[in-house]
């Protein structure tokens, strides 16, 4: 189980607190105009990499917010997590 | 060698002296005409099928590990078929007529048991959904039926069917032909039976990189046991295809996440059948050794681990408990984690690329095992004449740009 510093109640909670909400940093594209490829890529395709890999997760059962997370996928360690709307970190 | 009972005789007689290696450990050639990369049982039975059926013996299958160790060899063998959608039913049908002769086929016994799954409903939405595959799986001619609780504690007498507890047992949809097989037998039974054919299996030989010609195809690999050229590439690796594919700057919509299972200490036959439950996410069966092999299900998030978070496997064992009491004092032996590629619909991808000449069969999710040899026989006929099978080409990975999803994420069992 992993144990995730929740950056807004900045405290370190256990993982069942928490909601997994996928890839984070994605942008949903203009309806007007995004081809079916951008629609494709953006619906379908997130990234799934051995290492680094940006994540938002919600504190369900604290705070209730989402918040984004740097974990590399191979050790589920995880590198930083910091609030929504700030920039992604540099990777550690 | 063929395995026969004057086979048998002879090597007693030696006192099992003589019995020759199953498969040959070559070293890799320059060249071949096709390069399976990943030698798990999908991609095994694949190099068969080229082999036997499209005459294409000057193949490899390359493997980072040693063959049958990922998650081939990592499963709960379950066979079964009974899928929501007509492209679903097609391709695990064609699957499943592989299973009753597959140790005929192989010469090697899959020890496969059609002794019977049977899926809990605990809810009235459970039994409406359930009725529909039951109906569906009919007109597609895969046998299926609906038991009322006593029928189905008839069929497994160690099921807890007490209206009181907190997921009571409603009724139970029961594929009678499915079952299970052994996993591993799988991986080796297609590794002998293709090596037998020419098809050189290049163990601890793992892909660095792709090479591609001028006009984009695929002309070659870079492995730890050297350079490898070849025209034709299906990558057939599991939860690091994702990884592999972007050696040849190919996206695909998959996510790879740790699926657990788990077995207990031996014991004397108590169960005759496959049990699951999608809705309290457990499912179980006894192997010949005699342990109970326990499905759980995935980590939440992407990973590699090859581990899983222990509150997964807690709390399906509090479901296991609960669907039979008798488990409640048994002692866990082991417990593991495979990483498992998802798509969005939960079905399969076989098919093309954008690179000419890589193939790719992935996707298989939590559920792949029981489809091992009718996938190997569809991938083989799209790597050996480029173009899909008739089955496999709903499976194609232009379905996520045109819509045509097979959506089995919800209509069909989540547990596999």
């Amino acid at each position: 189980m992993l144990l995730i510093r929740c950056p807004y109640c900045e405290m370190e909670r256990p993982e069942v607190e928490f909601k997994y909400g996928g890839e984070a940093h994605l942008i949903r594209p203009n309806p007007n105009a995004a081809s079916d490829e951008e629609w494709t890529d953006f619906l379908y395709f997130r990234a799934n990499d051995r290492g680094i890999h940006a994540e938002r997760w919600r504190h369900a059962v604290g705070c209730g917010r989402f918040f984004n997370c740097l974990r590399d996928t191979v050790s589920d360690r995880i590198v930083v997590t910091y609030k929504t709307g700030e920039k992604r970190p540099e990777a550690g | 060698m063929k395995f026969s009972f004057a086979s048998l005789a002879r090597q007693a007689l030696s006192g099992h002296q003589g019995w020759p290696e199953q498969w040959r450990s070559p070293d890799p050639k320059p060249s071949y005409d096709a390069v399976i990369v990943g030698a798990g049982g999908h991609g095994l039975a694949t190099a068969y099928y080229m082999a036997k059926e499209h005459g294409l013996r000057n193949v490899a299958v390359v493997e980072k590990g040693w063959l049958g160790g990922g998650n081939t060899g990592r499963n709960t063998t379950i066979v079964r078929s009974n899928y929501l959608w007509e492209a679903s039913e097609a391709i695990y049908g064609h699957a499943h007529k592989f299973w009753p002769t597959l140790s005929q086929e192989l010469n090697y016994n899959a020890m496969f048991s059609p002794r019977g799954v049977m899926l809990l409903a605990h809810s009235h939405h459970d039994e409406y959904a359930f009725k529909r595959h039951i109906h569906a799986n009919r007109l597609a001619g895969i046998p299926n039926e609906w038991l009322t609780p006593e029928q189905a504690k008839e069929f497994c007498p160690i099921l807890n069917i007490d209206p009181g507890i907190r997921y009571p047992v409603v009724g139970a949809a029961l594929q009678r032909t499915g079952g299970t097989a052994r996993h591993d037998v799988v991986a080796w039974g297609y590794a002998r039976a293709a090596s037998a054919l020419g098809v050189d299996i290049l163990q601890n030989c793992e892909v660095k990189a792709m090479r591609r010609d001028a006009s984009g195809a695929v002309s070659g690999l870079e492995t730890t046991r050297g350079a490898i050229a070849t025209k034709k590439i299906g990558v057939v690796a599991a939860g690091n295809t994702s990884v592999v594919m972007a050696m040849a700057g190919v996206r695909l919509p998959l996510e790879s996440f740790p699926l657990q299972a788990l077995v207990s200490e031996p014991l004397k036959p108590v169960m005759p059948c496959v049990v699951m439950s999608n809705t309290i996410h457990a499912y179980m069966s006894q192997s010949d050794k005699g342990e109970l092999v326990i499905g759980a299900g995935t980590d939440a998030y992407v990973s590699y681990s090859q581990t899983g978070g222990l509150h997964i496997v807690s709390s399906t064992l509090d479901a296991i408990c609960e669907m039979f009491p008798i488990a409640s004092r048994l002692r866990m032996m082991r417990n593991w984690g495979g990483i498992v590629d998802t798509t969005p619909d939960r079905s399969p991808i076989i098919g093309k690329t954008p690179v000419p000449g890589l193939y790719v069969n992935c996707g298989w999710g939590t559920g792949g095992f029981k489809a091992t040899p009718g996938s190997g026989h569809l991938f083989a006929h799209q790597v050996a004449t480029g173009e899909p099978h008739p089955i496999a080409a709903p499976f194609s990975l232009d379905r996520f740009r045109s819509g045509a999803l097979i959506n089995e994420a919800t209509a069909a069992a989540v547990a596999h």
